[in-house]
């Protein structure tokens, strides 16, 4: 991210020929009733488990569904538990979604994140005794740095070797966990420790800005979103990005560099998913385990997926699986529902947008708008040519 | 399906030698938006090669389809032996004794000949496995029938051109197939290879097959065929037998009023040279050197025409001329200035326009809006973009202005460029490369699969460029287009530009030897199974 | 020999070759345990690809299957009468569990066959799908039921062989290894050479490299490309059925959260260095649990001398990390290329419907 322009003052220039309503409806239609058919499923699954919690209960969903609304929206602490859980989802969720844009499907959000987070800890611990002012940026660019690494070794691969981004991510996901564990549990294995972890840290851990835990990088995904969307749609990068995923031979052909850009927004996606883990570890958890149990890789895919690869769609598909994260805990404590159940909501919102066109057909759903994300005709129909740049 | 009596059908039409094996009658098939076949009647007798000729998208691909399984027709039905069957797909139409040997060829690269021959028909050893011994020894057999050494073994992918379409046919012959359709099979094959086609039809002729033969190609067709059904805009305008037509009938027939052959090209007036290549080679994907040591020149003011059988370096030297493609030695001078080696933007920036021979590959985005597609090329330049920042106002009052010059049919400048058709689509290439300060225009194919009004429309085009003192090249496969358009023909031939010849004066028989020999004596030469000999 | 440990670098090598040769025998057992799950992953993603389907769900599936196997055979044990074969420790609920678990996957992998073939969804998205659904609903389920804590339906038995095999010299400990296993374990190496054999000699396999390099020229020979990719994909999850129920009901006898820890995606990389071949992947498998074989030796049981400091100085987990890297190398073509069927993740559309 170099550039210094601002946000562009919306698409006053762009043709409009539907109203706003109109355009929302067009594109939150169908996630929403993705939205909706998963709460039902889940909702059958609550039921059908009741057995094995209290007895059967035909009520239970509502119980467990309203303490999950609770959990996340029904206090302040709530609402900023959600923000918490929300912004790395966002930052990841970015990461995945620019990808998809530029025709890549970066499955390495997960490792990205990890090696932002282990790189942001490694500046962190050298710089315990420093100045925050100094502390704190100066992981945080590492944290990116590290993510950006991690982002620039499957984007150079595909570039100038044909290595598949779907395949080298996942293996790079798994040596970065490798990676961490050599780290955290060797050179950086805190003093006053009973697991393999790091100490807690001190200069560079992020203020708490607001309530118990919300910490300053919460602002990094309400900065990071509309940034990505001027750099997508109203820059000439994002134009070249879109292109190369849309046609890497007429992008060469219009004087573009199809393999710098894969190069430059796999860097750029590893440089959000590492301001993710940075963020997390240095504002939520404050030290680093050597294994860190999370999800947010694959998590990421299903909020570029639910918010179609827009940054818009991507903050509020973020904001739900960050309530549903949030609220979980509550739902498990009030209601005795594990609280898996929100994986189980995810995979069944992404069943059902996966499952588009049937939803239409048997909904008989008519928007505006074509596929979920229509770059991804490039990307995995990319699989069965990797040998052949 | 529209009944009609069966009784009847033994009854052959025309001179009623023999009867028909294969009938098709009043085949309507609509697509959105298109009718593409509207109550077609086609009837092919044993022993004969029935010539099924129309432009691209005059529905013989349609029909083609329906007849094979691969498309159901709204109306219509279709007779064998007079007897009405229903085709619903391959399986069915090769158990019928349907063959078809597709324009793209329908072959697994990684696979065998044996394989590619075997698959779907497998000769059994027992129930699970395959017994090889005994289909390697028939396909032998078969091949030896036209005189054909096959290698069983061979990967189909490592086959010359000609070589793959012999595995085709072998393919439709191993079936027992009794009706065999061929689908411009002569489109990528050189003038000999064309020649041992025909006469392979005529063996298969000769053997009772029922032959039909589709092209576009108006002397093939009266070359080779016993009759010929011309369609247009999916209907069938009439048939003829070849004694009793010639080229200009049949073309009025097939374009639907009278065409002329050679376009009025008017007078040209060459000035000093624009493009001068000297030496160049360049090599394909794979690293073999695929042109040598070509040099030629353009003047400004002046056409000229590359001619050539597909596949003998026109697409190297073309891509390596605009800069997709690195020059592996030799000089491009522009106007003076040495470009060698320069790439796509700067020698766009030099004056270089491009009409590319795959327009979905490099032309157009297709998921883009025309206005995008309208400045691929000056995206990053003023007025369209102020530093990093596009400028959608400016984007869209030029895109505006080139639609309504170049004639671009469309609601509106936003829409994808996938929702235009294939012309309109050539238009907005058209509208961006021949725009600005040119020097050069390179034309690759540029009406290939057009209508006849675009093509006319973009010629027109080049003309005009021609006149303000734009040097172009046109390359092309179609040697009727070099002929109409070029001042002077440049002949390539295994990847060496053989001859240069006047273009007014070139004698298109002449031009056709030099592409199908390059000039050598001996003529013939010895058909490699290997690719790239 | 002094002479040759004395040069740096190569008396090295010959050192750790040598440690390899002498380890081998006594790893080969874990080596080859490790190995099943992933080559058996590898057949399924084999069926899958090679049909041209992208199969990144294995992991998913293999899941599924692991939490399916143990739990219906924990329920069998308590319904079902005990009834003992003499042979490979099978029960009733055992076979009941294995059942299941080929059951559970083939029907998730119905489940991607019909986003995948019928739907035309990104074949990506689908195993994404698969792999978040695995491990939501397994954790979800398993918290619920291991309150209750249910009782373990053990597992099944390795073959016993005669010691004779063993003391075959030079490759008697190979043999053993190899045949010295479970129900499962068996039927991994069945199913290898099986596929291996048909993929390259029967008519089933013809059609399946055409489908998945080519399916319009498959289709125009009159194959029926739709319906033998749903085979190919269904048949497929009978193999991370298998993978599952190894882990579950063969090489352990619990279920745990996420068990497969990894196998899934190891199993795509196997395949991948295998190069779309059941042999291949089972080489590819056992190479790369040779790797986390290693890192149990050293740990335990590491070489003295000079070749000892070098091998326990590097960290542990770059051994586990091992297979990871060589699959990165090996698709970036560093070492060999690896094609994939060139139809892989394109969804077939039949020709009729497109104008």
């Amino acid at each position: 991210m170099t550039t210094a322009a601002p946000p562009a003052p919306a698409a006053s220039n762009a043709p409009r020929r539907r109203s706003l309503g109109e355009r929302i409806r067009a594109v939150a239609l169908l996630p929403a009733i993705a939205i909706g058919l998963a709460l039902v499923i889940g909702a059958i699954v609550i039921i059908l488990s009741s057995p094995l919690i209290h007895g059967f209960d035909p009520a239970l969903p509502l119980v467990a569904y309203r303490a999950l609304a609770e959990g996340s929206f029904g206090s302040v602490q709530a609402l900023i538990n959600t923000l918490v859980n929300a912004t790395p989802l966002v930052l990841a969720g970015l990461a995945v979604g620019i990808g998809f844009k530029a025709g890549l499907f970066n499955i390495g959000a997960q490792g990205q994140f990890l090696l932002g987070a282990v790189s942001a800890t490694v500046t962190a611990i050298a710089l315990n005794e420093a100045s925050p002012w100094v502390a704190i940026p100066l992981s945080l660019l590492a944290g990116m740095a590290g993510g950006l690494a991690w982002g620039f070794i499957p984007g150079f691969l595909k570039a100038f070797t044909g290595a598949h981004e779907v395949v080298t991510t996942i293996m790079l996901n798994f040596v970065a966990i490798h990676l961490v564990s050599v780290i955290i549990s060797g050179p950086l294995r805190g003093t006053n420790v009973t697991f393999a972890r790091t100490d807690e840290f001190a200069a560079a851990a992020l203020p708490v800005l607001i309530g118990r835990n919300g910490h300053l990088g919460l602002l990094f995904a309400l900065v990071a979103v509309p940034l990505a969307w001027w750099i997508i749609y109203r820059s000439t990068v994002g134009f070249e990005i879109r292109t190369v995923g849309a046609n890497p031979d007429a992008a060469r052909y219009a004087g573009m560099h199809p393999r710098w850009i894969t190069v430059l927004t796999m860097s750029a996606c590893g440089l959000l998913a590492g301001l993710a883990g940075a963020g997390e570890i240095l504002g939520e958890v404050r030290y680093m385990p050597a294994s860190y149990g999370t999800t947010v890789g694959f998590d990421a895919i299903a909020v570029a997926l639910l918010g179609r690869a827009h940054p818009v769609g991507i903050l509020f598909a973020g904001l739900l699986f960050g309530a549903m994260q949030a609220g979980a805990g509550l739902m498990q404590v009030q209601a005795g529902v594990p609280a898996q159940m929100v994986g189980l909501l995810q995979a069944v919102i992404l069943f059902f947008l996966a499952a588009e066109l049937v939803v239409r057909q048997v909904l008989r759903v008519r928007t505006g708008d074509g596929e979920m994300v229509s770059e991804l005709q490039t990307v995995s129909q990319s699989y069965g040519d990797q040998s052949s740049r | 399906m529209s009944e009609s009596e069966s009784g009847t059908v033994a009854v052959a039409q025309g001179e009623g030698r023999r009867a028909a094996v294969l009938e098709m009658r009043g085949i309507t098939k609509r697509y959105p938006g298109v009718l593409a076949n509207d109550g077609i009647d086609l009837d092919v007798r044993a022993g004969e090669i029935h010539a099924l000729l129309g432009e691209n998208g005059a529905g013989k691909s349609t029909l083609m389809n329906i007849l094979y399984g691969l498309a159901v027709p709204d109306q219509g039905e279709i007779l064998l032996d007079g007897k009405p069957v229903e085709i619903s797909g391959p399986h069915e139409a090769i158990s019928r004794g349907i063959s078809m040997v597709h324009q793209h060829f329908m072959l697994v690269p990684v696979l065998s000949i044996a394989e590619n021959i075997l698959l779907g028909e497998e000769p059994m050893a027992n129930p699970i496995l395959m017994d090889r011994a005994a289909s390697h020894r028939r396909i032998r057999e078969l091949g030896q029938r036209f005189g054909w050494e096959v290698d069983p073994e061979q990967r189909v992918g490592s086959l010359s051109v000609g070589w793959q379409q012999r595995v085709e046919i072998l393919k439709a012959l191993y079936r027992n197939a009794r009706v065999l359709v061929l689908d411009e099979p002569t489109a990528v094959l050189t003038p000999q290879e064309t020649k041992e086609i025909f006469e392979v039809l005529r063996t298969l002729r000769a053997e009772g097959y029922a032959v039909i033969f589709i092209s576009h190609k108006l002397y093939e067709v009266l070359e080779v065929a016993d009759r010929i059904t011309v369609i247009r805009r999916g209907k069938v305008v009439g048939s003829r037998i070849p004694s009793e037509t010639d080229e200009e009938d049949l073309a009025e027939m097939m374009v639907g009023r009278e065409v002329q052959l050679t376009a009025d090209r008017g007078e040209s007036h060459p000035g000093e040279p624009m493009l001068v290549v000297e030496g160049l080679r360049v090599r394909d994907d794979r690293g073999r050197e695929t042109v040598h040591d070509v040099a030629f020149e353009v003047r400004a003011g002046e056409v000229f025409g590359i001619a050539g059988v597909a596949g003998n370096g026109q697409d190297e030297l073309v891509e390596a001329l605009v800069g997709l493609r690195h020059v592996a030695g030799g000089s491009v001078k522009l106007g003076g200035r040495d470009v060698t080696g320069h790439s796509p933007r700067d020698l766009h920036q030099a004056g270089v326009g491009f009409v590319p021979g795959d327009r979905h590959r490099f032309g157009l985005v297709l998921a883009f809006p025309i206005t995008d597609n309208l400045v691929l090329n000056d995206y990053y330049l003023a007025p369209y973009a102020t530093g990093m920042r596009r400028n959608e106002e400016a984007i869209r009052t030029y895109a505006e202005q080139a639609i309504a010059e170049y004639d671009v049919r469309t609601p509106s400048a936003t829409i994808p460029a996938s929702n235009l058709s294939g012309g309109n689509q050539q238009k907005v290439i058209v509208a961006r490369e021949f725009e600005g300060d040119l020097k050069l225009l390179v034309l690759d194919q540029p009406t290939r699969g057009l209508d006849v009004g675009s093509i006319e429309f973009i010629h027109r085009q080049a003309v005009a460029r021609r006149d303000t003192g734009v040097a172009i090249l046109l390359v092309s496969a179609e040697l009727d287009e070099v002929l109409e358009l070029s001042d002077r023909i440049g002949v390539m031939y295994r990847g060496r530009l053989v001859a240069v010849l006047d273009g007014r004066s070139a004698d298109r028989e002449e031009v056709g030897l030099l592409m199908a020999t390059g000039g050598r004596e001996s003529g013939v030469q010895p058909q490699t199974m290997e690719d790239g000999a | 020999m002094d002479a040759i440990y004395g040069i740096p670098v190569i008396g090295l090598v010959i050192q750790f070759v040598a440690y390899l040769i002498e380890a081998f025998p006594v790893l080969a057992p874990t080596i080859v345990a490790a190995a099943t799950p992933i080559a058996l992953g590898a057949l399924c993603g084999f069926m899958n690809e090679r049909s041209g389907v992208v199969n990144i769900g294995i992991e998913g599936m293999m899941l599924t299957a692991a939490f399916v196997a143990w739990w219906t055979a924990s329920i069998a044990a308590q319904l079902v009468p005990d009834f003992r074969l003499a042979v490979l420790g099978i029960t009733l609920p055992l076979l009941i569990g294995l059942v299941a678990a080929v059951a559970a996957a083939m029907l998730v992998s119905a489940v991607h066959a019909w986003l995948s073939i019928s739907v035309r969804a990104d074949q990506i998205i689908s195993g994404t799908i698969i792999n978040i659904f695995a491990v939501a609903i397994t954790g979800y389920l398993n918290l619920l039921i291991s309150r209750q804590s249910p009782p373990s339906a053990g597992s099944f038995q390795a073959l016993r062989l005669p010691s004779a095999i063993e003391d075959i010299p030079v490759v008697g400990w190979l043999i053993d290894a190899f045949i010295t296993v479970g129900p499962i374990g068996l039927s991994m190496l069945i199913s290898v050479i099986l596929l291996q054999v048909l993929l390259f000699r029967s008519r089933w396999g013809l059609r399946t490299r055409a489908v998945g390099e080519h399916p319009k020229a498959a289709e125009t020979v009159g194959i029926d490309v739709i319906r033998l990719r749903y085979r190919n994909v269904i048949l497929g999850g009978v193999f991370a059925g298998l993978a599952g129920a190894y882990l579950t009901i063969e090489f352990g006898s619990a279920f745990q959260g996420e068990m497969t820890a990894g196998r899934g995606f190891i199993a795509l990389a196997a395949l991948i260095f295998g190069r779309w071949t059941p042999i291949g992947a089972l080489g590819a498998a056992l190479l790369f649990t040779t790797s986390i074989g290693l890192e149990r030796s050293i740990r335990f049981a590491p070489p003295e001398g000079q070749l000892g400091e070098l091998l326990t100085a590097v960290p542990l987990q770059f051994y586990s990390a091992l297979p990871y890297l060589i699959t990165i190398i090996v698709l970036a073509g560093v070492v060999g290329r690896s094609i994939a069927p060139a139809a892989v993740g394109k969804p077939y559309e039949r020709e009729s419907k497109a104008a």
